[in-house]
Parts: structure tokens; C-alpha cells; sequence
């Protein structure tokens, strides 16, 4: 296999004999049809027009008075559908049409990814099942429905954890049985290769696009980016494009109950091992068992992470750190009553990481948050984790 | 290397080998033994022993639900080993490990094959590593003088193939239908065809395994050729439908292989 299959040690494509042929077929036409002049044209028909990009870059007053210094937000929140996830899945989206597919399969946590999905599939005429775990259909009920009223099936997934782990189980088992017609839509920058690689990609445009209104807004680079990373995506598309600059790139890690207690804190906490097709870090027991993960933020309970990740880490690059979910909650109710947006609980770990680096910062140093997505799905659920005290 | 049980079996074989398998552990270590002995006392030419995983992406619900059963009952690694000496301590049949990667790589792919060989596995194959992804595992399981076992599937193409039978040891697992495993009434249409393909192939013997669970799917894949079928789901199922009902297990394990064994079907 090409070394484009692996960052570093990590990646690679641990699958059985039965995906290989359409994993094989996915990288031929993500070679050869995603940089071609077509497909690009479609590309930024589609999120230009349809999806709502550029995002802005908003300097939040009331957030940079409070912690002294100049805090910009990446609106993902903005894009349509309330999340980055849509920009992966227009793009995987338009592939899978363009290879012959009329089926699409998709995993999902929080439910954005099958929002992201759903929207990508009616628009462009293709069928779509997401595979969701009932513990999570529980708590992002929201989506669910949405994903319905979309014309999407939802199939709920029991074994396991009934979480996103065990979504991506179903997804893969699922993919097998009908690949002709079939490709597996997958939401972040996990999985066998050429999906770390693609979905980076179609995640890049959020980098590149903060890159240019930095430069234009402030005339330099930021000093510091923070991203939440479940599986990896946002923070990927957005770190990819500041790697080779002095900016200080961090990650924030769903640390749950703390990373004495049960967490989703994969590169904090774990240890490098082969889980969804990769070699990456994964939280797991001495002999190899996946251990479950937990978090608050459904998007965030994932016991692995993308395998460029794993690099970036060992490399040191990136700093990774662990937001519990009491920091994460504490952080959604700061940036909706602060600056009046209600974040996701995904990206209000991005949030709470930012004030506690905040410390360190200058007065006029910058920092950049990526705000993966809105908060409306989490409404529900943190109110009741609330009670009376809201 | 000294003459490898595997490649006996096959040598001396008089109708298509039976590779019976079961899940370490499922519904206990204890009931573990007792089953290895039914399989082999009942026509089970090879034991296939499958360690579990969390996360079998390649199982149908029986499988996982085995899986599930027996790492609730306390299977790890450690304990694998021990059974496959404890199994070695009183019987000579060929057994391979049949695992998924990360359970290999947790213990070092070296020492895994080493502790494999040490306790009496005579092969091991790694469901999510494919051919690409083989080498560490070929050269450990060449240090530890046992069989690295391939897999290979109706998609696999030309170029694929060329490289998985010239590296096959053992024998190929030839996945034979598309999806993952399970019991089926029928056959995938193209399977037979090949089957007969990798045949002409392969150097070693060619296994079918997914899905297989009647004498009649036996007889279509001994007549195109295979040297043997795998059968899992259909064992493993009666073994979890009596698992809260142990004096019934072992029976029940002797049924099903009576209604499947390829030996009587020279009989019919
Ligand atoms: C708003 C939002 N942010 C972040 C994530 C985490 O995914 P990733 O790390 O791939 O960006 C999710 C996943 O569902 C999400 O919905």
C-alpha cells in the first residue's frame, strides 16, 4: 500500500478482506475525481450557495474584555445545518453520486453527522440510512426527528455501548453487505484509509478560510487555535493549513468525569492500538478490549480518534488537553449569556479549553475558536442536567 | 520447521475437513474445554478458536453475542493460552486462533505468535488484517514456526490474490459471502466459481468459511473443489441458545455437527 495510507506509524487499513475492493475503488475516485475541475466546481456551488460558506470570523467584545485578550470565533455554527459536519458530507456526498452510488450509509453521535448526512442525501437524490446508537438517540432526540423529516431512515444500533463506537460497527457491517450500490459516508477523520485523508480535505476550507479573514481582519496570524476533537474533523480542517506556522494549536478532549473517573479524553488517556480500521490511540483495557467511553457531549463519547491525531500529538504540535463535562456545561451557558450564541456541547469544550489558556495570553494576542456547531440540540438535555438551577 | 499439524490434516484427508469453531471462553473457560472435546469427539477435523474482541466488525449478531458472553465471563489473553494448552494436555487436533488485530497488537505481535506456538496453536488469523497489512504479522508467526492463515473473497482482485497465495500459510479462509458471519440457507451466486478460481491458484488448500451451516452447501463446495469448510455460526448458535441450560450443550453441540459433518455425507 502507498504511504499516503499512514501519518507516521498510525492510520492504515485494518479491515477484513471484504472491504478492501471498495476501499481500493473509494481512494481511486478520491484520487482522481475529487481534484478534478468538475467536481470542484460543483464543490463550491454547493457550499457557497447551498451551504452558506464563507462562515464568518466574529471578535467577540464581550469575551475579549473578559479575558483579556482578542477572542475570534470560526462560526461553524452558522453553516446549514448547524454544524461543520455538512461540509465532509457534501463532499462525500457529491463523490458517491459521481462514482455510481445511490445509497448512503452514516454513523452518527450527536445526530449532526446524520443531519449533515440526510441534508446532503435529499439534495442530491441519494438514499440515506444512519445508523445511531439508542443511547444517544435518546439523548439528541432533536436530531432524530430532524433526520426523519429529511427523508432519512434512522436505524437504531443496541449492541455495545449504543454509542457512536458502535454506530461505526453497524455502518461497517452494514457496508459489506451491499457495497455496489452503497458508500459508507463517514463523519470524521477516523476509519480505514483514504477516510482520514478525504474527510481532512473536505474539512480544510475552515482553516484556509481563517486563515484569510485573520490575515485581513488582524494582519497576522493568531497566537493560539483551540478545536474540540471527538473523532478529530473539525479541529483537523482546522488546524491543517496553520501546521507550518508559529501558532499554537490546541485540542480539546472530552474529559467527562474527570480522567480519574469515566471519560472520552483518547489522547490524553489512551494508548496507541487498531480500532475502525486504524492504528491510532484508543482508550482500552491491557489486552486490547475497547473500553467505553463517556462524555456529555454525544459527539465527544468515542473511545478513538483520527490517526493524525495520534501524530500530531507524538510529534507535539498539537496540545491536547481534557475539559470535563462540568467545565464543558459551565462554558455553554458563559458563550450563551456572554456573546448571545449557544454553542454545541461539542464545541463548548473548545470554549472552556480557550478560557483556561486564556491565563497565558497578552493583551493583543489573538485567539481563534472553532465553533463547530450551534447548541439548539443540547437544549433539552442540559436543561434538565440544569434542574431548577437554570 | 517441523511438519506442521495443518498441512498433515489436509495431506491425509479422505472427504473435506471440518473446521469446527468455537468462541474461548463462551459461555465459560470450563464449558470451553468440554465443547473442544465434544467438536473433535463429533468429527471436527481442525478447531478454530476464536478470541474475542469488543468490537467484531466482521460478525453477524451470533458472534458478537458469543463474544460478548464469554469476555463477560472473564476470557483475555492470558486465559486463551491456557485453554489452548489445557485442549493440547489431552488431544492432537490442528487449532488455529482467529482473532481481530487489536487483541495482537496489545500483546506485541511477536510475543502473541510465540505464546500461540508455545501453548500448541498450529495458525492464527487476524480478521481486519489483510494482506497489505500482514507483514509483522507473516514474520512473527515465521519466527514462531506456526501458519499466518489469509483471507481472500469474490472482490479480491487479480493482483490481491497474486499476493495473498503466494503468502498464504496454513490455508486460505476464503470469505464466502459478502457480508458478515452468519448462518444462510443459500450460497452467493459466483462463490462456487471462485472457489474453483483461488483453487487453481493456491499452493495450500483453499477453505470456505461464512454463512456455511448444511450438508448441501458442504457437498456444492467440496464439488467445486475447496479442501475443507469453516463453520461457526451454526455451532456457536446452538451454544448460546444453551448456555443457561448446560446439561443440554454438549448434546446440542453433537447434533448440530452430526447434521453437518462431510464425513457422513459419503454415506448418502
Ligand atoms: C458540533 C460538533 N462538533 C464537534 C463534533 C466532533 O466531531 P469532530 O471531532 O470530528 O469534529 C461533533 C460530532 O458530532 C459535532 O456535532
Amino acid at each position: 500500500m502507498n504511504d499516503s495510507s499512514r501519518f507516521g506509524p498510525y492510520g492504515g487499513r485494518f479491515v477484513p478482506e471484504t472491504l478492501m475492493a471498495a476501499l481500493e475503488e473509494l481512494e481511486e475516485a478520491y484520487r482522481t475525481i475529487v481534484p478534478s475541475e468538475p467536481f470542484q466546481r460543483e464543490m463550491s456551488f454547493y457550499l457557497r450557495e447551498y451551504a452558506g460558506r464563507e462562515t464568518p470570523l466574529t471578535f467577540c467584545r464581550n469575551m475579549s474584555d473578559d479575558l483579556g485578550c482578542r477572542v475570534y470565533l470560526k462560526r461553524e455554527d452558522l453553516l446549514h445545518s448547524g454544524a461543520h459536519k455538512l461540509n465532509n458530507a457534501l463532499g462525500q456526498a457529491l463523490l458517491a453520486r459521481s462514482m455510481g452510488k445511490t445509497r448512503i450509509i452514516a454513523e452518527t453521535g450527536a445526530g449532526q453527522h446524520g443531519v449533515a448526512s440526510a441534508i446532503a442525501g435529499a439534495v442530491l437524490g441519494l438514499n440515506v440510512e444512519v445508523f445511531m446508537g439508542t443511547e444517544d438517540m435518546a439523548r439528541q432526540a432533536l436530531n432524530v426527528a430532524r433526520m426523519r423529516m429529511l427523508g432519512a431512515r434512522v436505524v437504531p444500533v443496541k449492541s455495545g455501548s449504543r454509542t457512536l463506537k458502535d454506530a461505526i460497527n453497524e455502518a461497517l457491517r452494514d457496508w459489506v453487505t451491499r457495497l455496489s450500490e452503497t458508500h459508507y459516508l463517514i463523519g470524521s477523520v477516523v476509519g480505514p484509509h483514504p477516510f482520514p485523508a478525504m474527510v481532512r480535505d473536505f474539512q480544510t476550507v475552515i482553516g484556509e478560510e481563517t486563515r484569510r479573514q485573520i490575515l485581513e481582519k488582524e494582519g497576522s496570524l493568531p497566537d493560539a487555535i483551540v478545536a474540540c476533537v471527538g473523532g478529530g474533523s473539525n479541529a483537523l480542517g482546522m488546524f491543517v493549513p496553520f501546521l507550518s506556522d508559529e501558532v499554537l494549536l490546541y485540542g480539546a478532549e472530552a474529559g467527562g468525569e474527570g480522567l480519574e473517573g469515566n471519560h472520552g479524553a483518547t489522547l490524553c488517556a489512551g494508548r496507541p492500538g487498531v480500532l475502525h480500521g486504524a492504528y491510532t490511540y484508543l482508550l482500552q483495557d491491557a489486552f486490547g478490549q475497547i473500553l467505553e467511553s463517556h462524555s456529555v457531549s454525544a459527539g465527544l463519547d468515542y473511545p478513538g480518534v483520527g490517526p493524525e491525531h495520534s501524530l500530531l500529538k507524538d510529534c507535539g504540535r498539537v496540545l491536547y488537553r481534557a475539559v470535563t463535562d462540568a467545565e464543558a456545561i459551565d462554558s455553554f451557558l458563559y458563550l450563551s449569556r456572554k456573546e448571545g450564541i449557544i454553542p454545541a456541547l461539542e464545541s463548548a469544550h473548545a470554549v472552556a479549553l480557550a478560557r483556561k489558556l486564556a491565563v497565558y495570553q497578552q493583551k493583543n494576542d489573538i485567539l481563534v475558536i472553532n465553533l463547530s456547531g450551534r447548541g439548539d440540540k443540547d437544549v433539552a438535555q442540559v436543561a434538565s442536567l440544569m434542574g431548577s438551577s437554570l | 520447521m517441523t511438519a506442521s499439524r495443518i498441512a498433515d490434516a489436509f495431506q491425509a484427508r479422505e472427504h473435506p475437513l471440518l473446521v469446527a469453531c468455537t468462541v474461548a471462553g463462551d459461555p465459560d473457560y470450563e464449558a470451553s474445554l468440554g465443547i473442544v472435546r465434544e467438536l473433535v469427539a463429533s468429527g471436527g477435523d481442525i478447531i478454530e478458536l476464536v478470541m474475542p474482541f469488543s468490537d467484531p466488525v466482521a460478525d453477524g449478531p451470533v458472534m458478537q453475542q458469543a463474544a460478548a458472553r464469554a469476555l463477560s465471563s472473564g476470557m483475555n489473553t492470558d486465559r486463551l493460552f491456557c485453554l489452548i494448552r489445557d485442549i493440547r494436555s489431552e488431544m492432537d487436533v490442528p487449532l488455529i486462533i482467529l482473532t481481530y488485530a487489536n487483541i495482537v497488537f496489545q500483546r506485541g505481535i511477536s510475543r502473541f505468535y510465540r505464546d500461540a506456538a508455545a501453548a500448541g496453536a498450529d495458525g492464527v488469523a487476524v480478521a481486519d488484517v489483510p494482506v497489505e497489512e500482514a507483514g509483522p504479522f507473516r514474520a512473527a508467526a515465521a519466527a514462531a514456526g506456526i501458519d499466518h492463515i489469509l483471507f481472500a473473497s469474490q472482490t479480491t482482485s487479480e493482483e490481491r490474490l497474486s499476493s495473498i497465495t503466494e503468502q498464504a500459510g496454513g490455508f486460505i479462509y476464503l470469505v464466502a459471502a459478502m457480508g458478515v458471519t452468519g448462518v444462510r440457507e443459500e450460497i452467493d451466486p459466483g462463490i462456487l466459481s471462485c472457489v474453483k478460481e483461488v483453487k487453481r491458484r493456491s499452493g495450500v488448500p483453499v477453505v470456505p468459511g461464512f454463512g456455511i451451516s448444511t450438508s448441501g452447501q458442504i457437498r456444492a463446495y467440496a464439488a467445486a473443489g475447496a479442501d475443507g469448510v469453516i463453520v461457526g455460526s451454526a455451532i456457536v448458535g446452538e451454544i448460546g441458545g444453551h448456555a443457561g441450560d448446560r446439561e443440554n450443550l454438549l448434546p446440542a453441540v453433537r447434533r448440530v455437527m452430526n447434521r453437518i459433518r462431510p464425513d457422513a455425507l459419503r454415506e448418502d
